[in-house]
């Protein structure tokens, strides 16, 4: 695909080969020294948790590829997946060098299942080319990966979820600590890698990290990929260094003239016009590298509706301020549509929704009211005394 | 069920796991098998698998209620998933949702009589960039119209007529 | 001392993962390393791994909980205990969360205590329900952090109407899910403590709810009614079917005689009813209230349960004489058969082994069967005019009693069965000050009873109990001579499952009770008795493995098996709350009570001999003790259709 020239110009097996050369040290130094933060949202350091996962001790350990992405607006898992299928295996497989790991695991979302045949022919190429199995490139390392489907929940993107699931249960986050760098997949070391985060890890270990580090801020080095979608000209998969201005990215994509955008999913921020200037990095606005502009026609009340409905049908319901926390901003938006909700009722909910940041167990419960309050923050105007659901009994 | 259906699920069951592994690791890709060939996992698999893999029934009933694709209720050759999330949304989900289910004649989360269509929502699944969006079984279809839904429902009726049973032959234009 | 199955893992490791190699982590203890933490300010030094809510209790502060329970593993679910961990951005669940570096925890500013409001005003937004109409009225931890959060108006609404429809399809055990505050520790006291499954959350999100296997009424599911899941449920979504009402219109009956017998454990515990600490038996005090509350002559359910041992104490010299001296094949080893939640256990899950069941029936149902006959008799009562009621720490004891075949007396042995819980609140209700009653005895014709009966109540007893018996029937000398004040101490304690052998070197002549069944106990000399007790179903879950696998509990001769955690001191129907220390407790009430005992072993029960004499005639597994004391069993499987 011609939009991501830095992905096509990999020859996949070379940073293989190199990571093969290379000793464990060495090899996480690399990806350390690159900069590179996971590109599933949270934009934890591969490199450091790496590290974590091969100073643990254990009589196994796992790699876990996380491509459950569900995240409303986000859809640049699945072309680097139907695309760059070989980079993202190399990445696994540089990393089960790394710490130390036998098994590669790829979760792979349900709604996904049309590429389980591709890329089952692409794990069977890379066997048959020795760059998978046993010896893998007649060196001592084994390492093989195979594929498990999700079944339709959005929070097993949450990595420890996520182990619930691969291990049979409930997709409900664990307890954190223990992380899964020290206690996974059945209990052993497990890294969880973001796809893009894989594929990425597969070209620094080719190009070397100061390739990497030549585009993006200080702390946010290197291209990001963006899924872009809504009220734009041109939606699609991107490739911007990170660090580009809200405002910038709206002018590649034919977004410009949005009232807003919603940066990081429905999990992310609202980011008002009034705000397009800010850059998009971890230290700014952080992103999963969902992109999803809303022009004027817009009207954020029904935008916010849409993510409260998705988060109270996705939230797991283990823990109190997520389960019924955001039914009850949902049903806010409701009153406010209606135009049944005072403004100390509005008030309270924005309390509630700081508290659901604060005390809800994993970062669905924690971000989900991120919506609710940037737009209530930048938007509230227009909401007020829009309807009349006062009735004179 | 009948005695012997019952006695080749449970057979199939029991091969499954000797493949997969008699624990809770082989519990997701065993409802996940046994759900896409039967459209469903009733009462009776889930005890099968419980015993299977060392587990109480009601923990595989818990697990399979947590997942959108997995769960009791019986399904139709055909589960029709529309996108419901923000950006289909704003392509125009709405009406595709009411064409297809004026010509279904059920509503979202039924199935209809003949047991050849389930209409579900869906929560986003990764193509908001050609959205409304929508899954037939594992196939995607982008940029759904209203119009374009009759003949994918027609299409499905086609392939129904020749393969009745077999999910994994289905190729849908 | 406490049940390692009790002292779960911090991380939940199912069963089903054994075979995986997983080990659930080791306690903090062994890890061996300490470290420095402050809360609120002050300092403390605990094993690394201990988490905040350990180190803070320790510490005297306190930090409200809803989903923990001292029993079971680690959820972090409710999030009420949420704390401030200085340089952590979110709040972290102090139930959950371990402490392995020197950190500062703040228990109580302002975030902290508007995030728990919140969580508590969210738990009252999805809770149907007043308190004054509800059975957990004043014991209700959900009512407790309303009242110490300062709830005074319902922030986020309250329901108006109930969304669920009570289930009240299980003899023993009512489910409202109005109620439920999801914290789930009913799904881990069913699942991991007692390895039953009846009860899974179920759905997702807001939709998710504490369910039976197919939504399915717990009356029609495998549910061995133990009443765990009750006594470890903070609110009243989960509670007992209550029969006060039925033994309250007997009482107001004048036509009806109402008998009620006691239990050990119960009495050991109604005191935690009465604002009294746990561990103060009240036995004599109950007497008197309950005749003050109206009921016509009261009983001790020990002189029942020294019945249990003379006929369960036979049947295994029988099994004995029929495998060593016969060379028949006998079905070993002999498992016990008064614990009713146990014994549905079997037949659901190990069905197979039915015919090791010991025919006895439990101490309830016997005591039941001699009042409507032997009593009856005796003193010229119509036995259909005779109410029995019997108060019991269990709530299994309410399915046991009517289970179709107790009706050996030609009625139904036992009428109603009542939990230490209901009891109480009769009591209450009958505006009496139980612990302030004066004390009183039991009545004639079974005022007489053994401590052999009284330790029944605890995990083990009935193993020493008849221990007593049978070393002293065929020895024919004192266990005093073999244990120290006849304490079998190897027995007791509260390890999920003890295994102790007995050799017996040598044998005494057949005492007269007896002579009818053996010629000589010949065959019982060099052999060595080998025994074991398992507590809780998880437990009995083990033991019942290990024989599948012809391990070594195989070869024991009479194992005891106790549904509940800790035996009958931690049945279902006990007072709430439960945990290792209280039941800890009642144990020692209970071996305290044994020791004042003058008469300390069933054999010696002055009442027993009278009975088999004038009423039993053939003596133990006679043939009228075969109608009246014993009974039959069902094979349920574990298959629901
Ligand atoms: C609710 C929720 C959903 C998530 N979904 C995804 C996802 O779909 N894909 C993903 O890679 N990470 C997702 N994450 C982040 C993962 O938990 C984890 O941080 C990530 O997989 C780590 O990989 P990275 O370091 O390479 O980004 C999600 C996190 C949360 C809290
Ligand atoms: S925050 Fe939401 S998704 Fe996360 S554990 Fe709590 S209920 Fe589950
Ligand atoms: S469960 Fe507790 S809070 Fe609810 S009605 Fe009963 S006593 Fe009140
Ligand atoms: S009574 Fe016992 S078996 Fe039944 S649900 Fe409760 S804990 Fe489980
Ligand atoms: S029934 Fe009781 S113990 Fe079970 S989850 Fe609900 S409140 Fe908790
Ligand atoms: S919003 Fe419909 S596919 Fe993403
Ligand atoms: S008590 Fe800690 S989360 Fe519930």
């Amino acid at each position: 695909m011609s939009q991501l020239p830095t992905f096509t110009s990999m020859k996949a097996e070379d940073g293989l080969r190199k990571a093969l050369g290379m000793p464990r040290p060495d090899l996480i130094a690399e990806i350390s020294a690159s900069g590179l933060k996971g590109r599933g949202g949270a934009g934890f350091p591969t490199g450091v948790k790496w590290n974590f996962a091969a100073a643990a001790k254990a009589d196994r350990k796992y790699v876990v590829c996380n491509a459950d992405e569900g995240e409303p607006g986000t859809f640049k898992d699945r072309v680097i997946l139907q695309d760059h299928a070989d980079l993202v295996f190399e990445g696994m497989t540089i990393a089960g060098k790394a710490i130390g790991a036998k098994e590669g695991i790829l979760f792979l979302r349900g709604e996904y299942t049309y590429l389980k045949t591709h890329l089952e022919e692409a794990l069977a190429r890379r066997r048959e080319a020795k760059l998978l199995g046993k010896e893998i490139l007649g060196q001592d390392f084994n390492f093989d990966i195979r594929i498990f489907m999700g079944s339709g929940a959005y929070i097993c993107g949450e990595e420890t979820a996520l182990i619930e699931c691969l291990e049979g249960f409930r997709g409900e986050p664990r307890n954190r600590p223990p992380f899964p760098v020290n206690t996974g997949f059945l209990d052993r070391p497990t890294v969880v890698n973001n796809v893009e985060t894989l594929a990425w890890a597969a070209c620094i270990l080719q190009k070397g990290s100061d390739w990497f580090k030549s585009v993006g801020t200080e702390k946010s080095t290197g291209i990001k990929i963006f899924s872009v979608s809504g009220d734009c000209a041109k939606p699609g998969v991107y490739e911007f260094p990170l660090g580009i201005t809200v405002k910038d990215l709206l002018q590649q994509v034919g977004g410009a003239g949005a009232q807003a955008v919603q940066m990081g999913g429905a999990s992310g921020l609202c980011v008002p016009a009034s705000e397009f200037g800010r850059q998009i990095a971890f230290e700014d606005i952080p992103t999963g590298g969902s992109v999803i502009v809303f022009g004027p026609q817009r009207d954020m009340l029904d935008v916010l509706h849409n993510f409260l409905e998705f988060f109270v049908d996705e939230s797991c319901g283990q823990c109190t301020p997520c389960r019924l926390g955001n039914r009850k901003l949902l049903e806010g938006v409701e009153m406010l549509k209606a135009g049944a909700c005072s403004m100390a009722y509005l008030q309270e909910l924005c309390a509630l929704g700081e508290s659901m940041q604060l005390a809800s167990k994993c970062g669905l419960g924690q971000s989900s009211p991120n919506a609710f309050l940037s737009v209530m923050k930048h938007f509230r105007a227009e909401f007020m005394g829009r309807t009349h659901g006062f009735v004179n009994a | 069920m009948l005695m012997t259906e019952r006695d080749r699920v449970a057979g199939e069951i029991k091969n499954l796991a000797d493949r997969l592994g008699h624990n809770r690791t082989a519990l997701m890709p065993i409802l996940q098998e046994v759900k896409a060939k039967y459209h469903r996992v009733d009462s009776y698999a889930m005890q099968v698998i419980a015993d299977e893999l060392g587990i109480h029934p009601v923990e595989v009933y818990s697990t399979s209620s947590f997942y959108a694709f997995l769960g009791d209720r019986p399904q139709g050759k055909f589960v029709i998933r529309l996108c419901r999330t923000i950006s289909c949304d704003m392509e125009g989900k709405n009406r595709v949702a009411r064409q297809l289910e004026n010509d279904l004649g059920i509503a979202f989360g039924e199935t209809t009589r003949d047991g050849k269509f389930t209409l579900e929502w869906a929560n986003c699944m990764g193509m908001c960039d050609q959205g409304p969006a929508m899954l037939v079984n594992d196939k995607v279809f982008t940029k759904v119209t209203p119009e374009r839904v009759h003949a994918i429902l027609e299409d499905c009726r086609k392939v129904f007529g020749q393969h009745a049973t077999e999910r994994k032959e289905v190729h849908l234009a | 001392m406490s049940t390692p199955a009790l002292q779960d893992p911090a991380r939940r490791t199912p069963a089903s993962q054994h075979s995986l190699g997983i080990k659930p982590p080791p306690a903090p203890e062994a890890i061996g390393g300490q470290v420095t933490l402050s809360i609120d300010g002050q300092e403390i030094k605990v094993p690394l791994g201990t988490t905040i809510l350990e180190a803070a209790t320790k510490m005297g502060i306190h930090i409200p909980t809803l989903c923990h329970h001292p029993d079971l593993c680690v959820a972090g679910v409710c999030r009420v205990c949420s704390v401030e961990v200085e340089g952590m951005r979110t709040l972290q669940a102090a139930c959950a969360f371990p402490v392995t570096a020197p950190i500062k925890v703040k228990t109580h500013t302002q975030k902290v205590r508007t995030a728990r409001r919140h969580i508590v005003d969210l738990l009252l937004s999805d809770h149907y329900g007043e308190c004054y109409a509800c059975r957990r009225n004043n014991n209700c931890e959900l009512q407790s952090l309303a009242r110490e959060h300062g709830v005074d108006f319902f922030r986020f609404g309250h329901p108006v109407k109930p969304a669920h429809e009570i289930d009240g399809s299980s003899y023993s055990v009512v489910r409202d899910l109005n109620k439920c505050v999801l914290c789930r520790r009913c799904v881990r006291t069913c699942i991991d403590l007692q390895e039953v499954g009846t009860i899974e959350v179920v759905g997702r999100s807001d939709r998710s709810h504490i369910k039976p296997f197919l939504d399915k009424p717990l009356g029609e599911v495998v549910c061995i009614n133990c009443g765990q899941c009750i006594n470890r449920c903070p609110t009243g979504a989960l509670h007992a079917q209550d029969y006060t009402d039925e033994v309250w219109a007997a009482i107001d009956n004048p036509a009806k005689h109402v008998v009620i017998q006691t239990a050990p454990s119960p009495r050991a515990a109604i005191g935690e009813c009465f604002g009294l600490p746990a561990g103060q038996a009240l036995t004599f005090e109950l007497n008197t209230a309950l005749r003050r509350a109206g009921f016509d002559r009261v009983f001790d359910t020990n002189f029942s349960a020294d019945l249990t041992i003379m006929e369960e104490g036979t049947e295994l010299l029988l099994r004995l004489k029929k495998a060593l001296l016969l060379r028949e094949p006998a079905a070993f080893p002999q498992f016990t058969s008064c614990s009713p939640g146990w014994v549905k256990f079997l037949e659901h899950f190990y069905p197979e082994y039915i015919p090791n069941l010991s025919t006895a029936k439990s101490p309830q149902q016997m005591f039941g069967a001699v009042i409507k006959t032997y009593y009856a008799e005796k003193h010229g009562i119509d036995p259909k005019d005779i109410v029995t009621v019997a108060l019991m720490p269990c709530s299994a004891k309410k399915f046991e009693c009517n289970r179709p075949e107790m009706d050996s007396s030609g009625f139904k042995d036992v009428d109603y069965g009542l939990t230490t819980r209901e009891l109480a609140k009769m009591i209450h209700e009958a505006g009496i000050d139980l612990p302030r009653m004066p004390k009183s005895d039991f009545d004639a014709p079974f005022g007489t009873a053994t401590g052999s009966g009284v330790i029944f109540g605890a995990t083990g007893g009935v193993m020493e109990a008849a221990l007593r018996t049978v070393i002293e029937l065929v020895t024919g000398k004192k266990v005093e001579d073999l244990f120290e004040h006849a304490d079998i101490k190897p027995v007791r304690g509260f390890e999920g499952v003890r295994y102790v052998e007995l050799p017996i070197t040598e044998v005494g002549p057949v005492p007269e009770i007896l002579a009818h069944l053996f010629p000589h106990w010949a065959f019982l000399k060099g052999q060595t008795l080998k025994l074991a007790v398992a507590h809780g179903t998880a437990n009995a879950k083990k033991v019942m493995e290990d024989i599948k696998r012809g391990g070594p509990m195989s070869k024991c001769h009479f194992i005891e098996f106790m549904g509940c955690p800790g035996g009958c001191i931690g049945g279902g129907g006990q007072p709430i709350p439960t945990s290792p220390e209280i039941r800890e407790a009642r144990a020692r009430a209970i071996y305290a009570e044994d020791s004042a005992y003058a008469v300390r072993k069933s054999h010696e029960n002055p009442d027993i001999g009278r009975i088999y004499q004038e009423f039993l005639k053939e003596g133990p597994c006679g043939h009228r003790s075969h109608e009246l004391l014993h009974t039959h069993y069902t094979v349920r499987g574990k298959y629901i259709e």
